[in-house]
């Protein structure tokens, strides 16, 4: 895996049964899902392999019951894999001692739950500083570091509130910012907004990305909402009865799905959102050029200038060297498109 | 199993089997009571040579214990001293505070050198608990306990009686949370528990507190022990269920933020379960209640002392005022205890305060100590309620049951009379007349039919116990005393809960009526019907029916008033009036739910039955009770035990049965 790799997990299975890692090895480490449904055992992650890139935002995708939760705990050793391999920053995780694991998650993790997670009898000051209480942290720099944290997501004057008297927004918010409160290395957000109804969650997906243009954290999102996925996702693996079936970039995914089960995903996603100006261009024609833009620059962006301006845009790379070109007609065919079009 | 009744060979060929294997067996065992007496005479009486003398066992057992063990560094007689040291220095500093005062010196020639709490601030205080737990409604309720307390001259008992719940709950609380955190941390402590809690809440009191007398004395103390065992086990089944509800996001959350396992149990387990844990905390305020009586036995003084001496000299007013005076008190105790579990969440401050204003109904509670302290030097009727203010109504009760015995003497006793010939007595016949080995055979029997040989094997073997160590005619005393008082107690409370179920308003008062019948010590129902009934199997009759009604009552509206709404719907659809409503469809499908509570009575009764050995009954709980006057271990755990293999016994098969009907009715 790259030098820049912060987590990786390698073949990393967790089954529930009776005896699951006889189980495992019965069937040479590779049972089927006949082997699973004869036998009464449940595959919950089944051979997963993924490495997650310093400073991106990683996102697991699935159907409810598909394994993200489970994997996501194994992934932070909350759950113990029945096999395989978990590396945080090069060291097996599986293999540190108690002590250790202690002292990672007090520094490197942070994780956000589903349901918030907040403890009933703390205020939102005590529920953010809790996780540097436990650290053995003074109470003024601890409530400091506190205060500013519930600032950067908002929730100035509610320091003495307690969770019960916030509405779900603002728990989650909570949830955040006491996640955030020991600056750690590696973010797990387990289905962060699915508790919360479609307006909140836009909003707080808004907030989210405006926190990670600040921090640029590591970040593993699990959502079973693709539409979330492509939103926010640097990379998206779909899972799908505990195997990650594709991983990819949004516009991968979009592009080349590697299954129907995929394809039935991204069928309703407005290419215009996900395509990037590389994924159309076309070889440099010679024509007079109306203007210039990024490889990465979405579809969408660059459509109504593009239409505008009735010529084609050449396409640069980052280091400014013209790699490409768009027309016109390129773009209509995407924001026109049929099912299955390009 | 040799027993005669289940060596039926029979191939069952119709389409019922049970029913031919029952025909069969009850033959059997007829045959065997019709040529039996003479040819069987062992079948009848277990005859004393094959008795094994587990109780003799039991008491050498305890005497070595208490003698010879050696524990390494300290004998065993040391180590009974050190915990009794424990309990001992917390409950003299509060009955000092409370009750006596603090003294230097001993006996007569002791001199005060710091007063008691005044009763002014004692009811002060406790009021100011309940304003601060709920509400001025509460405060003025618990106030007014109290103020009975002081009024009717019953203050001093009751301090002492105060001082031993102080102490004995926080110790029952946490032995309670220890067990139950070390069985939610270990799976095997949990399996290794759950037999010994289920032994625990069916072994009469009495039965443990004659090992206790011995082990630690006639004391104080000794009560205290009995009562925290006594209390501990629901704490524990509450804890182990707290921690277990604890959202799994919430424990995760801990371990993410990187505590250490001691840290996620204090700092985030713990608080998470608090709601519940507040439940237990009140069953271990109910329970400690109860044994105050009891516990009087061993040497806990105070108003249980005053109850049990009352009761046994006939004093019916000093029994009454004593009784109400711990009813009172349960109620006060009760109220409070809840309304602390239920107290709201805490909300945020709108601005920060000084302490005074953050904690004014502690800082209002101890200015009140303060000045009635400083008062008490100059004024005696800070110390105690003026005698000359007493009220009692001990006269008034004495007349009241006097009248009543002279004017209704004929019926009362005509009653009596014609249940006790009529009924009691002939089936109190029938019952001792049957040979031992048709009944362990019978029990068995029940047991395969509704569990299997698993079940069967536990039924028969706990029976064939209860014979085996010669306790055969005194269990079958209580089998009846039980049985009868179980099936009236059910003659009333399943009309009355399903009269309940059907009218909001009688559901709202039948409520009321039981819950505030709950928090009665079971002491108390004893001394009404000793007034009117004198002692005897009649009046103990009556006691247990007394305090085991209440479960018949809910079990049954609440079994009623859970009968799918669409099932009702459909029958009324069909065209069936209300009658048949209920008779063709709410009381079947309700009938599992019925059968619970039946066996919920059968518990309580149980329970009561043992301590109605006060009042002369001939059975197991009068064996529990020699035994105590005796300090014999062996005999008093022996006879306990047997109890509670009773108790056991008809748990299991009523609950099997139960299960097996809800699953083939589809409930669960
Ligand atoms: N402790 C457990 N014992 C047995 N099976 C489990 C356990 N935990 C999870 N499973 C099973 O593993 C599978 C994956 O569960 P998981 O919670 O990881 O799904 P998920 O993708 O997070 O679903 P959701 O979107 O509903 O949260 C499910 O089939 C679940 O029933
Ligand atoms: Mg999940």
């Amino acid at each position: 895996m790259s030098e820049s790799s912060k987590l990786v997990c390698n073949n990393v299975w967790k089954i529930f049964g009776e005896n699951p890692a006889g189980f495992l090895s019965r069937h040479n480490n590779a049972p089927t899902t006949n082997n699973m449904a004869e036998e009464g055992y449940i595959g919950a992650v089944r051979d997963v392999s993924l490495s997650v890139a310093e400073g991106e935002i990683f996102v697991i995708m699935g159907l409810s019951g598909c394994g993200k939760s489970t994997l996501v705990r194994c992934m932070s050793r909350l759950i113990e894999p029945t096999a395989g391999e978990v590396l945080f920053e090069g060291r097996d995780l599986l293999k540190t001692g108690v002590k250790e694991l202690i002292e990672i998650r007090r520094h490197k993790m942070g994780m956000v739950f589903q349901h918030f997670a907040l403890l009933p009898h703390l205020t939102v000051l005590g529920n953010v500083a809790f996780p540097l209480e436990v650290q053995g942290v003074g109470r003024q720099t601890r409530e400091a570091r506190a205060r500013e944290v519930i600032e950067l997501v908002g929730l100035v004057g509610r320091e003495g509130y307690y969770p019960r008297e916030l509405s779900g927004g603002q728990q989650q918010r909570v949830g955040i910012a006491r996640s955030l409160a020991v600056k750690p290395e590696i973010w797990f957000l387990d289905e962060p907004f699915s508790a919360l109804d479609p307006l909140i969650r836009r909003e707080m997906q808004d907030e989210f990305m405006r926190l990670q243009n600040v921090l640029h954290k590591t970040i593993v999102f699990i959502t079973h909402d693709f539409d979330e996925a492509i939103r926010l996702a640097d990379r998206i693996a779909i899972m799908n009865g505990g195997e990650i079936i594709q991983t990819g970039t949004p516009e991968e995914l979009v592009l080349n799905p590697a299954t129907d089960y995929v394809a039935e995903f991204t069928r309703g996603i407005p290419r215009a959102k996900v395509l990037s100006a590389g994924a159309i261009m076309g070889p440099v024609s010679g024509a007079t050029v109306a203007g210039q833009v990024l490889v990465t620059t979405k579809i969408g962006d660059l459509a109504a200038d593009i239409v505008n301006a009735g010529a084609p845009f050449s396409v640069v790379n980052k280091g400014g060297a013209i790699v490409g070109e768009v027309t016109r007609d390129a773009v209509l065919a995407v924001l026109v498109e049929k099912e299955g079009g390009l | 199993m040799n027993s005669p009744a289940i060596v039926s060979g029979h191939r069952p060929i119709s389409v019922n089997p049970w029913l031919i294997i029952w025909v069969v067996a009850l033959g059997l065992a007829v045959v065997v009571s019709l040529i039996g007496k003479e040819n069987l005479p062992w079948a009848f009486k277990f005859p004393r040579e094959w008795v094994i003398p587990i109780s003799v066992w039991i008491s050498d057992f305890v005497k070595w214990l208490l003698n010879e063990f050696d524990l390494g560094l300290f004998t065993f007689r040391e180590l009974t001293r050190s915990i009794a040291w424990v309990i001992e220095q917390p409950y003299w500093l509060v009955r000092s505070l409370l009750s006596t005062g603090f003294l230097k010196g001993q006996g007569s020639d002791a001199v005060e050198i710091f007063p008691r709490l005044s009763w002014l601030a004692v009811i002060s205080v406790v009021s100011l608990m309940g304003l601060y737990a709920k509400d001025w409604k509460l405060a003025l309720l618990v106030g007014l306990c109290f103020l009975y307390l002081a009024v009717f001259g019953q203050w001093d008992s009751a301090m002492v009686t105060l001082s031993s719940i102080i102490i004995a709950v926080p110790f029952g609380v946490a032995g309670g949370l220890a067990l139950g955190i070390a069985g939610f941390r270990s799976r095997r402590f949990e399996l290794a528990i759950r037999p010994v809690l289920d032994l625990m809440q069916t072994v009469p009191v009495f039965a443990y507190l004659v090992p206790i007398l011995i082990l630690f004395g006639f004391s104080p103390v000794s009560a205290m022990i009995a009562t925290i065992i006594y209390a501990m086990p629901p704490m524990v089944r509450i804890t182990l269920l707290a921690l277990k509800q604890v959202p799994s996001e919430i424990t995760e959350f801990g371990s993410m933020a990187g505590c250490s396992p001691r840290q996620l149990l204090w700092k985030v387990q713990i608080p998470a379960a608090k709601s519940t844990l507040m439940v237990g905390v009140n069953q271990v305020v109910m329970l400690s209640l109860n044994m105050v009586i009891i516990a009087s036995m061993i040497g806990a003084g105070g108003l249980g002392f005053d109850v049990l001496n009352a009761l046994k000299r006939l004093k019916i007013g000093e029994g009454v005022e004593a009784g109400l005076a711990i009813t009172l008190l349960a109620i006060a105790l009760d109220r409070l205890s809840q309304a602390y579990a239920r107290r709201p969440p805490p909300v945020h401050e709108v601005t920060s305060h000084g302490f005074i204003r953050r904690n004014p109904h502690l800082c209002l509670a101890f200015a009140i100590i303060a000045v009635t302290w400083a008062a008490g030097a100059g004024m005696t009727v800070m110390n105690a309620y003026p005698e000359t203010l007493q009220l009692t109504t001990g006269a008034f009760w004495g007349d009241l049951v006097r009248s009543i015995n002279i004017n209704y003497f004929d019926q009362l006793d005509g009653f009596k009379n014609f249940l006790l010939l009529n009924i009691m007595i002939p089936f109190k016949r029938f019952l001792l007349g049957l040979p031992w080995v048709a009944v362990v055979g019978l029990v068995a029997l029940g047991g395969w039919q509704l569990g299997g040989w698993r079940l069967a094997l536990l039924t028969g073997a706990l029976a064939l116990f209860i014979a085996v160590v010669g306790q055969w005619p005194k269990s079958m005393v209580t089998v009846y005393l039980c049985g009868l008082s179980v099936l009236i107690a059910c003659a009333i409370g399943i009309p009355i809960g399903i009269a309940a179920s059907r009218n909001e308003r009688l559901n709202r008062i039948v409520q009321a009526a039981i819950d505030t019948l709950q928090t009665l010590p079971s002491f108390v129902y004893l001394m009404p019907v000793v007034m009117l009934f004198r002692v005897g199997d009649f009046a103990a009759m009556l006691a247990v029916i007394a305090y085991a009604l209440a479960p018949a009552i809910r079990y049954t509206n609440h079994g009623l008033r859970q009968v799918p709404p669409h099932l009702i719907e459909a029958a009324r659809a069909a065209g069936c009036t209300r009658r048949q409503v209920l008779w063709k469809v709410q009381m079947p499908l309700a009938l599992p739910e019925i059968m619970l509570g039946i066996n919920q009575t059968i518990m309580m009764a149980l329970s009561m039955l043992v301590i109605t050995a006060l009042v002369g009954t001939r059975d197991l709980g009068q064996e529990v009770y020699i035994a105590l006057t005796k300090a014999d271990s062996g005999r008093g755990i022996v006879a306990g035990v047997c109890v509670a293999f009773i108790a056991i016994i008809s748990d299991r098969l009523i609950n099997a049965w139960s299960t097996r009907r809800k699953a083939e009715l589809g409930l669960e």
